[in-house]
């Protein structure tokens, strides 16, 4: 598996990572690395078989309609780093 | 009193022999006295008040399962008001305003809190050489690693600065630290315990466990971590048990497996005492055979994709906008995106998002992570299979002895081969047991025991039997081998 | 536009489902309330949080499916979309990508010329709000506000099969009335309960390749959705007849300026890297539950429009007036039920009752007449008792609250119809004698005058008399 250069921009950018240049190269031999690794499970034939999501292939448990939180506003926005008027601030987003 | 187990100190406190408040004041200062271990992130500035309260409660005849009793918590367990790193710049600051629900049963049942324990970063790592605080340091040799994530709890338990600590194993890391600090350490059937309220890295894999000197210490502490959480959707609906009262039963006639492919190519040293461990079981009147994981040589590259992808998604949360790291003098979005992430993860972090969002990306899905989704179910085929001959699987924990420091992080696949051995039981769900059994280089090597799911009762059981006729647990980093 | 152009249009619609608390935490969803005070630790993505479902958006959804005449997914399961933005906290939303709770079904709709269309709906799936945004008041900085995060979401996804912008609004409205009639959604637009992004995109006529399609995101009202579809029409007709290509791109739909403009951060493709949600289970649901949910679903509006005008001989025209609002049909009925006259029932509350609630911006639940109390009224009419003008009159009184029992109040102010031959006729006698010249005028021809007479009689008696009584009477007098 081919770890080109553009590939770890591309990568990077879908994880909001910033990249600097010297940096590539490093990066792009770890992912290799592990890519490597994972070609061995293609020696393995899977068609049909069934993949795992939960180990205990449960079913999910629903919670009843009813409002169990109050506000709790002044405590979650104490480990903010930015607010303002209630709000949480970040730099102007332009649609 | 610091080398009394925990079951020995709960008998201790209750018949008076000493306080709470004079037990905690020991490991505080036995803390203080290991500082070089780095194994603290934070050390609790309360936990002799709540040793206080505890002491009044014990006097008032109180009947908690830990009253008095100073644990460890992992630094990934939020704890309300104290600060929960994950062993990350991305949340030095974060004060957590929730309890885990394992921290909160644990403080239920009595348990005094002596602070977080230091951790790989996001629990990404099998040395404890990632973390923000710096690398963690073995108790029985300080130029030596502790194992991972886990590291700070392993190395606590070992230095005799806490009764016992919890841990988190996603991959091994609980049971891989245990043996390498030669304590015991137990991952139990996923959904057992509650993931509320522990930092994620890979949803379908974590799961939190004890960690202590003996199986009767983890039986204990798992008694009161084990339930369903409906706030948990993966949580087991099944009801926790005490595994206090399987330990004693006799294990004659108990059919243990060796699995062929993970004794091939075993070091002999390390083969020796999964031998020895073996004559000791069948001498208790166990039973030997051999069972195949054909596709076990698959579980690492499985686990490099699964873990990877699922941590690149839950750590899109650190952002820099909510909570946790933020840089400076953000010029925009992205950059206050990129910046607060890049300055806040470690490489190894950086490195684990980046082969998770490439597995996850149009047109690599299928050939990365639905494949080894796939190989996940041929896993955990092979060991419903192989539990239909025996009811409980031997083998060693790790390769080799606690490696020194920075011997193998530049080496990253041999640093992923180190999990060779626990990864299946994380891959297929099942739980699993690292035991002390033996010392190779002057350093603790351990067992495992892996059982079928929700067997945690058979597994401390198994444990508990060969301590009672070994003692490699009661060993101290010190003792001459 | 000219005949040579032909318009694709699907339709994503996002209602926000009427649950009072969120779908993954137990978070309030109310409208209205202060910035980030109904934003849980679940809603802010906080370290070691999980989501759990909320048993409430299952019956919901599944009712909306069997309206519509979909499959419902009995194994249906969560997923999760990465992408970062600030209204995002957990960096993905929850969603339901391979295997959702609604596929397929179909929807008719009337366009203005009267004829009737089938829009096939794709799929309809479960999935979680994101936050909102507020670029205006934070000097140069934008502001977020977590509490619409976690509200639950169906998104209704229809296949391109709208031909124009007044095809679209119909499908949107008869969506709309759907889900209003259901109680799947509040249904609320400018409370934001229902969100439509248009899919547009043109070809010549004739031309079965599609043409490259933009999206216009976030409408909130059927005018805006209109205007903005027409002038996407028209931009993309210009720019192809100008020798341009259209770029697939999104675009938001500017009501001030009547414009749709480019969506600068979303100018590139995004790949959202879905895989199932490991935190979240597969629901699956079986026979009896979707049974359960059939038997409390209400008679749909298509289905009552048509029993209205089959079995109440109802008009057309009032027949979807009533049909199509439920809480006006549940008054037009319970009305009936007292009243025993459908047509009258219909007149009354289509006209009188709801041009009041109109003025007084009252919804049928809130009026202050009730609908067994019109049905009186009614009652009294067919029975003769007050006539049609007292009636209105009597109406008024309850409305205004000046009393609260129909019977009462007639027989209080003395509003009964007189319908006594032996009290009429001494009046009707005293007019004839009055009038002679009209009278004259009536015998030789104007025939018109009788109106005049009764007029008369219907004055003198402070319109109590039984006009038909009254009527009758005096032609028989006057032959």
């Amino acid at each position: 598996m081919e770890v080109t250069e553009k590939v770890v921009r591309d990568v990077a950018a879908l994880a909001q990572l910033r990249v600097k240049a010297g940096e590539t190269a490093g990066l792009a031999a770890g992912m290799k690395n592990i890519l490597d690794l994972a070609e061995q499970m293609q020696s393995v034939e899977t068609d049909g078989v069934e993949p795992v999501s939960n180990p205990l292939d449960a079913t999910q448990i629903m919670r009843t309609d009813e409002v169990t939180e109050s506000d709790q506003r002044e405590r979650f926005q104490a480990i903010a780093p930015e607010t303002e008027g209630a709000h949480y601030l970040v730099p102007r987003v332009i649609e | 009193m610091l080398e009394r187990t925990l079951a020995e100190q709960r008998q201790d406190l209750r018949a008076g022999e000493y306080s709470s408040v004079e037990l905690t004041e020991n490991y505080l200062t036995q803390i203080d006295a290991c500082q070089q271990l780095n194994a603290f992130i934070t050390v609790s500035d309360a936990a002799l008040e709540h040793a206080r309260a505890a002491d009044t409660q014990i006097a008032a005849g109180a009947d908690k399962t830990l009253l008095g009793i100073p644990i460890a918590h992992k630094d990934i367990f939020c704890q309300q008001s104290v600060r929960t790193t994950a062993g990350s710049r991305m949340l030095d600051n974060f004060i957590s305003p929730y309890d885990a629900t394992v921290v909160a049963r644990l403080d239920a049942a009595g348990a005094i809190s002596l602070g977080k324990t230091n951790m790989d970063e996001f629990a990404m790592g099998s040395s404890n050489e990632s973390s923000y605080y710096g690398p963690v340091r073995n108790p029985w040799n300080t130029d030596r690693v502790p194992g991972g994530s886990s590291g700070g709890s392993a190395a606590a338990v070992a230095a005799r600065l806490c009764s016992a600590a919890t841990g988190t194993d996603t991959g091994g890391s609980i049971r891989q630290p245990a043996a390498f600090c030669g304590i015991t350490g137990i991952k139990p059937t996923y959904g057992r315990v509650s993931r509320w309220g522990i930092i994620a890295y890979a949803s379908s894999l974590d799961q939190a466990g004890p960690m202590a000197r003996t199986a009767e210490d983890c039986a204990i502490l798992l008694s009161e971590m084990a339930a369903h959480d409906p706030r948990d959707s993966t949580s087991a609906t099944r009801p926790g048990d005490d595994y206090t009262t399987g330990l004693e039963k006799p294990i004659a006639g108990l059919k243990i497996g060796i699995c062929t492919e993970h004794m091939h190519g075993l070091d002999d040293a390390v083969r020796k005492i999964v031998d020895d461990s073996l004559a000791e079981l069948t001498a208790q009147g166990c039973e030997v055979r051999e069972i195949s994981l054909p596709n076990t040589h698959l579980a690492i590259p499985a686990y490099y994709i699964i873990a990877p992808a699922e941590c690149s998604a839950n750590l899109s949360r650190y952002d820099g906008v909510r909570f946790g790291y933020r840089c400076e003098d953000p010029t925009d979005l992205d950059d206050l995106y990129q910046r607060s992430r890049s300055e806040g993860f470690g490489d190894e972090v950086k490195s684990r998002i980046m082969v998770g969002a490439f597995a996850l990306s149009a047109g690599y899905y299928d050939a990365y992570y639905r494949k080894a989704q796939q190989i996940r179910r041929l896993i955990k085929n092979d060991y419903i299979a192989a539990f239909d001959d025996v009811d409980v699987i031997l083998g060693p924990t790790t390769p080799g002895p606690a490696f020194k420091l920075g011997e193998v992080s530049q080496d990253k696949t041999a640093m992923y081969l180190q999990d060779i051995y626990t990864i299946s039981a994380n891959l297929a769900g099942l739980p699993a047991i690292s035991v002390p059994a033996g010392f190779v280089d002057d350093m603790p090597i351990g067992v495992q025991f892996t059982g079928e799911y929700f067997a945690e009762t058979r597994l401390l059981n198994v444990a508990h039997q060969f301590q009672q006729a070994t003692s490699w647990h009661q060993r101290r980093p010190g003792d001459a081998a | 536009m000219s005949s040579q152009w032909e318009v694709v249009i699907g339709l994503e619609i996002h209602a926000q489902l009427s649950t009072r608390s969120k779908i993954f935490s137990g978070a309030s969803t109310s409208f209205g309330a202060e910035p980030n005070s109904q934003a849980c630790a679940i809603d802010l993505g906080l370290p070691g949080v999980l989501p759990v479902v909320n048993e409430a958006v299952y019956p919901k959804a599944i009712a909306f499916g069997l309206a519509v005449g979909a499959d419902i997914g009995r194994r249906s399961a969560f997923d999760r979309k990465n992408y970062f933005y600030p209204d995002l906290p957990k960096g993905y939303q929850i969603t339901q990508m391979d295997e959702p709770i609604v596929l397929g079904g179909s929807v008719d709709i009337t366009c203005k010329d009267g004829s009737s269309k089938t829009v096939r709906i794709t799929r309809a799936h479960l999935e979680e709000d994101a936050g909102k945004s507020v670029h205006e008041d934070f000097h140069g900085c934008t502001g977020i506000d977590l509490n619409r995060a976690g509200t639950p979401l169906l998104e209704i996804v229809s296949e391109p099969d709208m031909a124009s912008a007044e095809e679209a609004v119909a499908y949107a409205r008869t969506i709309h009335q759907l889900i209003s009639y259901l109680s799947v959604s509040d249904g609320n637009l400018s409370q934001g309960n229902m969100r439509c992004d248009a899919n547009v995109s043109i070809r010549r006529t004739g031309d079965d390749k599609l043409g490259t399609r933009t999206e216009i995101k976030n409408v909130n009202s059927f005018r805006f959705l209109e205007q903005a579809i027409n002038y996407e029409i028209e931009r993309q007709i210009e720019v192809i007849e100008n020798g341009g290509s259209i770029t697939q791109e999104t675009r938001l739909y500017d009501p001030d300026r009547d414009e749709t403009r480019s969506m600068r951060s979303k100018e590139t493709a995004m790949d959202y890297r879905y895989f199932p949600e490991p935190d979240l289970l597969p629901v699956v649901i079986d026979e009896a539950y979707i049974d359960a949910v059939s038997d409390a679903m209400p008679e749909l509006p298509a289905e009552k429009k048509a029993r209205y005008i089959e079995e109440l001989k109802l008009p057309e025209a009032d027949a979807v007036i009533l049909a199509g609002d439920l809480d006006l049909a549940t008054y037009f009925e319970t009305c009936l039920t007292t009243s025993g006259d459908a047509v009258q029932s219909a007149n009354w509350v289509k006209g009188e009752l709801l041009a009041n609630l109109k003025r007084a911006d009252l919804a049928p639940a809130e009026s202050p007449l009730s609908p067994k109390q019109l049905g009186t009224i009614i009652a009294r009419i067919k029975d003769g008792t007050i006539s049609g003008k007292i009636a209105k009159a009597v109406f008024t009184a309850l409305w205004e609250g000046e009393t609260d029992s129909v019977d009462a109040y007639i027989s209080d102010q003395g509003l009964e119809q007189v319908s006594e031959t032996s009290e009429l006729e001494p009046i009707i006698d005293q007019i004839i004698a009055d009038n002679p010249k009209q009278v004259a005028q009536f015998k030789s021809g104007k025939t018109k005058l009788l109106g005049f007479f009764v007029g008369q009689v219907m004055k003198q008696t402070g319109g109590k008399a039984n006009p038909k009584q009254v009527n009758d009477l005096v032609v028989a007098k006057l032959g």
